[in-house]
């Protein structure tokens, strides 16, 4: 039996009613002692009988055509062979559910993937890879250059108002220009598939985060049936975005497999991984602000320049925040992205937010300083009562209460002014942002199964790519079904299971959580109807049925196990009301005042995103959102050549992301909060919040210790030493 | 990875006679290795030869060629009158590339300039006479002194820096069977036409040892400027050891890291200082003569006053002057 939701109507919050106690307590994620001993098998360590070896050829030019020169390395030991077919130009962008371009033998940018060669062993087939003959045919005419590219999307998603009027009649403007280099998604895990095949059957074990849809794409770019696809990914070391999409080396290890009747398996070296996959493009922002005396805003523009591909449907969603989080009558945003021979664009964590909040929260702390207003009330001063562009209610929005409470917190009455406050040869001082991102619900399904000795088995074809998926799955079957948390096994990551939301666009938690609330929700109407009570008047606590006047074990009500599957569907609540998280990220830091060096003291953020449903795994997704916000703000920036646009610093060497002493003390405090019209758990999304906003914390901060305002991201010392 | 024959050496004598490439802790070889940046087709592994030690002789001190970066880090003579290479070595890389790390290996690590890594790209140090796509490409962590048309790579190593500020000489054995001891300035070659010859060592020759001499006068120090609190190469580097008499700069020695293909050091940046009153107009000076023929290539053009600024600071911080 399914049970169905579809979310048009607030559904009773019965979790708060259950009082079994396994949801919202800092539980440990059940799978986190495999992960810790190395017994937990990620996609790169599945061994087959027999199983090749596969690694994955670039284009070494920027644009043309290319044929492979097989005789040129046939002789070599263990050679076994060399594909071109069904290639994929990049990754699958998020949700696409179709194949990526696959340009035959055609080259759009250095770097992309156009080969794989398999062999015996790992190390023969990259010495192979290496040494492989590319005849190429050049073409001139390739743009790398977002700021003279010939080809560019121009669009005006919102012009409300007159804004030029604003700015002109405004008490107080900001028109300030901020840029951000292009991000790599930097997982742990570098991409990895094996490649199986029984006939026309294809079992693969890759790292992904989104198996339905990549069991579609993966179908669709080999050119067959999906119903003989089946994708395993109970593991995944990282995604952030770079695995929402089919990756080119499942491509490469299936057609591998395919005509060696052998497994093959093959990962993306690290370098791969900053070359092939997707990154964010690179943004420049425009940010105008208009307000009244009073620091009320009367005008919001934010324009964002970009680039992608061409035929890349993906734009970077730069203003997503931008629509909602402050008032303002008159507002506009334009966005331009120019069609470049770069690496595809596409989701890294938390897209539009990540970089967009960099721009509009630095603005509003322009804007705080020229109108002498507290950067925290100027906020609160203007929390709009209503969307201010499409007149909808908000759902449950904290977003004062986190400002404040976080204020009081971190101690935000002891900031300065800028440069007031010196130790030694560093400046020190405190910066605030706030946070929001979008909330989403996605169709998912999950099946749950009780059994009667007081056992239940959740089975889904969700992911775990760090998440704590795992945990709040099983919390919330214990919940429901009244059982304590070790009773509950969590099996996910196999397309063989019941389709869920996948991992991405923080909807994995509340969509999939809510697809298992559905299907316990079932069993305990039908356990309600074996003790003969309304479900309503249900209690199930540790493994006892009571209600009714009656009072009887699990094990007495059942005969066999009871197995139900719960469907949750986005209905008419997520058109009508504005959904978001909310939260504030407070950051101290200190400036050198001879080399211009920021080192990050302390963070603090301050989070509201409906009922938490652990409050351990909720507040790691806070703190790596804050450890990628410092990176963003402090470190992180893609290099394109711009001669021939590859990606010049291609190692975790040179593309810098935090170390342990870049991201010190984070503190993460969560706001008592329920959304009532997201879904029935009354949860939001959590995961891409702790980045929103997180970098312009970490900005103002630096503006406030040394008055240096960095509009041009990242904030590295050259940045900022010559302005001291 | 170029397949390879493998030998481990058992004694000194063992590594000299075989024909092939040493590799010591490898942290750096085998990232070239796996790149094909390097293709040796022999790999000489020398960990096991008695070079582990770090032995007091006469007023200095001898240290292995094998002595792991963390322990030389950490030995308490070192510590005490060498404080500059400590420092050095500890704002190196992480702990657990310090653990593999060899003297001698780190003495001979190569360049990071992000073109030479990559062999879709063309690059003289790797491939002699492809050009320098650094020159006009993203250089921003590349030389802006001792560059030439061929090359504006610079030499990574921290800890070298300071062994240029201590006047360390590298103890060398040949197959022949002799030692030489070269300086840091004779050891390491400009790149001038052949970028690609890095140092004096000639196939077949072992990195035995590196002599400290006795501990210079005055205090020392090693500043590290980098794009992250911990694990960045640097993007200046100043090392140091200076000496105050009587209200005088009586000794100096200072050498950067950074700014050129070698540990770079500069006498005359010495002889402003000696003899003088610590002053900031001093300390100006001295970076006037470093910088004068200093050069930048565009992203890199910073380095050029962060520099100044590091040297000045430096020498403020351990002349007890202010700035
Ligand atoms: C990510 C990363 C970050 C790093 N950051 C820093 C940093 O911030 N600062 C810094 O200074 N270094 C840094 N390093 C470099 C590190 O210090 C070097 O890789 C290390 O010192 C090399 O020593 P090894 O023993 O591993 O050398 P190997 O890799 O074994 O050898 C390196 C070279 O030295 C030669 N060689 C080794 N021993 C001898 C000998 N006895 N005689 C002759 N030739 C010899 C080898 O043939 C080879 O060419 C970093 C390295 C990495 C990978
Ligand atoms: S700077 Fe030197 S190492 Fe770098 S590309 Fe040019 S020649 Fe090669």
């Amino acid at each position: 039996m399914t049970e169905q939701l579809k979310m048009d109507e607030v559904q009773p919050r019965l979790l708060d009613e259950t009082g079994q106690g396994a949801i919202t307590r800092p539980m440990d994620r059940p799978e986190g002692a495999l992960k810790v001993s190395g017994r937990a098998t990620y996609a790169a360590e599945y061994k087959a009988a027999n199983m090749a070896y596969g690694v994955m050829v670039r284009a070494a030019i920027t644009r043309g055509s290319y044929t492979v020169d097989e005789a040129s390395v046939k002789d070599m030991e263990g050679f076994l062979g060399v594909w071109t077919d069904h290639m994929i130009r990049n990754s699958a962008q998020g949700t696409m559910n179709t194949n990526p371009v696959q340009p035959g033998l055609n080259i759009q940018y250095f770097g992309q993937p156009i080969a794989v060669v398999a062999a015996e062993t790992f190390e023969q087939a990259r010495h192979i890879a290496h040494a492989l003959r590319i005849d190429y045919t050049s073409e001139e005419g390739f743009e790398v250059d977002p700021e003279t590219a010939s080809q560019v999307d121009e669009s005006v998603p919102v012009d409300q108002g007159d804004l030029d009027r604003a700015m002109a009649d405004a008490a107080f403007t900001v028109d300030a220009t901020y840029t951000t280099k292009p991000h790599n998604s930097a997982p742990m895990e570098p991409h990895a598939s094996l490649a199986e095949w029984d006939g026309e059957r294809l079992t693969l074990h890759g790292s992904y985060q989104m198996l339905k849809y990549n069991r579609n794409e993966l179908a669709d770019s080999l050119g067959m049936d999906a119903a003989n696809v089946r994708i395993l990914s109970p593991y995944v070391g990282g995604g952030f975005g770079s695995k929402l999409g089919i990756a080119p080396e499942a491509i490469g290890a299936a057609v591998a497999a395919k005509a060696l009747k052998r497994p093959v398996r093959c990962v993306l070296a690290r370098q791969q991984v900053f070359q092939m996959v997707v990154r964010r493009t690179e943004t420049r922002q425009r940010l105008r602000l208009a307000a009244d005396a009073d620091g009320r805003l009367t005008g919001v523009g934010h324009d964002n320049w970009q680039s992608n591909l061409p035929d890349e449907q993906f734009a970077e969603p730069v203003t997503a925040a931008t629509h909602f989080l402050y008032g303002g009558e008159n507002r506009r945003n334009a966005q331009s992205v120019a069609r470049l021979n770069r690496m595809a664009s596409g989701s890294v964590r938390a897209p539009g937010e990540a970089v967009g909040m960099l721009a509009l929260e630095n603005a509003m702390d322009e804007l705080a300083e020229a109108t002498g207003i507290d950067p925290i009330e100027l906020r609160i001063r203007n929390i709009p009562e209503i969307h201010p562009e499409s007149g909808k209610q908000y759902s449950s929005r904290s977003l004062a209460q986190c400002l404040k409470e976080g204020a009081e917190a971190f101690g935000w009455q002891d900031r300065q002014a800028p440069k007031a406050r010196r130790e030694g040869e560093w400046f020190v001082g405190m910066g605030v942002a706030s946070a929001a991102r979008t909330n989403i619900l996605m169709e998912s399904k999950a099946r749950v199964t009780l059994n009667p000795d007081g056992t239940a088995l959740v089975e889904t074809d969700m992911t775990d790519i760090g998440t704590g998926t795992y945990a709040i799955l099983c919390q919330i079957a214990a919940e429901m079904l009244g059982l304590d948390p070790s009773k509950v096994t969590v099996m996910l990551g196999d397309t063989d299971l019941p389709p869920a939301s996948g991992s991405g666009g923080s909807w994995g938690a509340a969509s999939s959580g809510s697809s298992v609330f559905l299907g316990a929700k079932a069993i305990r109407a039908r356990l309600a109807e074996r003790l003969g009570c309304a479900p309503e008047a249900l209690r199930l606590q540790d493994g006892v049925a009571t209600g009714g006047n009656n009072r009887r074990p699990l094990a007495e009500l059942m005969d066999g196990p009871l197995v139900e599957e719960g469907h949750i569907q986005p209905g008419s609540k997520s058109d009508e009301m504005a959904q978001a998280s909310y939260g504030a990220h407070f950051a101290e830091v200190a400036v050198n005042s001879v080399t211009g060096e920021v080192r990050v003291r302390r963070t603090l953020s301050c989070m509201a995103a409906g009922r938490i449903l652990n409050e351990k795994t909720a507040a790691s997704q806070v703190h790596g959102g804050m450890v990628w916000g410092i990176g963003s703000a402090l470190h992180e920036g893609v290099e394109h050549d711009h001669r021939t646009g590859h990606v010049v610093n291609d190692d975790l060497a040179e593309y810098h992301i935090p170390v342990h002493l870049d991201a010190p003390r984070h503190d993460v405090l969560f706001i008592e909060e329920r959304d009532d019209h997201a879904n029935p758990v009354q949860a939001k999304g959590i995961g891409e919040l702790g980045i929103s906003g997180a970098g312009a914390a970490v900005t103002n901060a630096i503006y406030n210790a040394c008055g240096v305002r960095v509009r041009d991201y990242p904030a590295t010392p050259d940045k900022i030493f010559p302005h001291l | 990875m170029r397949p390879f024959d493998y030998v481990r050496a058992e004694t000194t004598s063992d590594a000299l006679r075989a024909d092939g490439r040493i590799i010591a802790g490898g942290t750096n070889l085998l990232d070239l290795m796996k790149l094909e940046v390097e293709t040796p087709e022999r790999l000489i592994d020398v960990t096991r030869l008695d070079l582990r030690e770090i032995e007091a002789q006469e007023n200095s001190l001898r240290i292995g060629a094998l002595v792991p970066n963390s322990d030389l880090a950490a030995d308490e003579r070192v510590r005490r009158d060498y404080p500059v290479l400590s420092r050095a070595l500890l704002a190196g890389a992480s702990g657990q590339l310090r653990n593999k790390a060899t003297t001698g290996g780190n003495l001979m690590q190569r360049t990071r300039c992000p073109y030479f890594y990559d062999t879709a790209q063309p690059c003289n140090k790797r491939e002699p006479g492809t050009g320098c796509q650094a020159r006009e490409g993203f250089n921003r962590i590349l030389a802006i002194l001792g560059t030439s048309d061929k090359c504006i790579a610079t030499h990574p190593s921290d800890m070298a820096v300071a062994m240029r500020v201590l006047d360390a000489r590298i103890e060398i054995e040949s197959p022949s069977g002799e030692t030489r001891l070269l300086t840091l300035d004779e050891f390491y070659l400009l790149p001038g036409d052949t970028p690609e010859r890095e140092t004096v060592l000639e196939p077949g020759e072992l990195i035995t040892a590196v002599h400290l001499p006795e501990p210079p006068k005055g205090r020392q120090a090693y500043r590290k400027v980098r794009d992250r609190a911990s694990y960045a190469f640097a993007l200046v580097s100043v090392g140091a050891a200076v000496n105050v008499e009587g209200g005088k700069i009586t000794d100096a020695a200072l050498a950067f890291g950074g700014l050129g293909p070698r540990p770079w050091r500069d006498a005359g940046v010495e002889e402003v200082l000696i003899g003088e009153t610590p002053s900031a107009a001093v300390f100006d000076k001295a970076a006037d003569v470093l910088l004068r023929d200093a050069r930048g290539f565009g992203a890199n053009d910073f380095k050029i006053p962060l520099t100044r600024r590091v040297l000045k600071a430096v020498l403020s911080e351990l002349t007890g002057v202010a700035q």
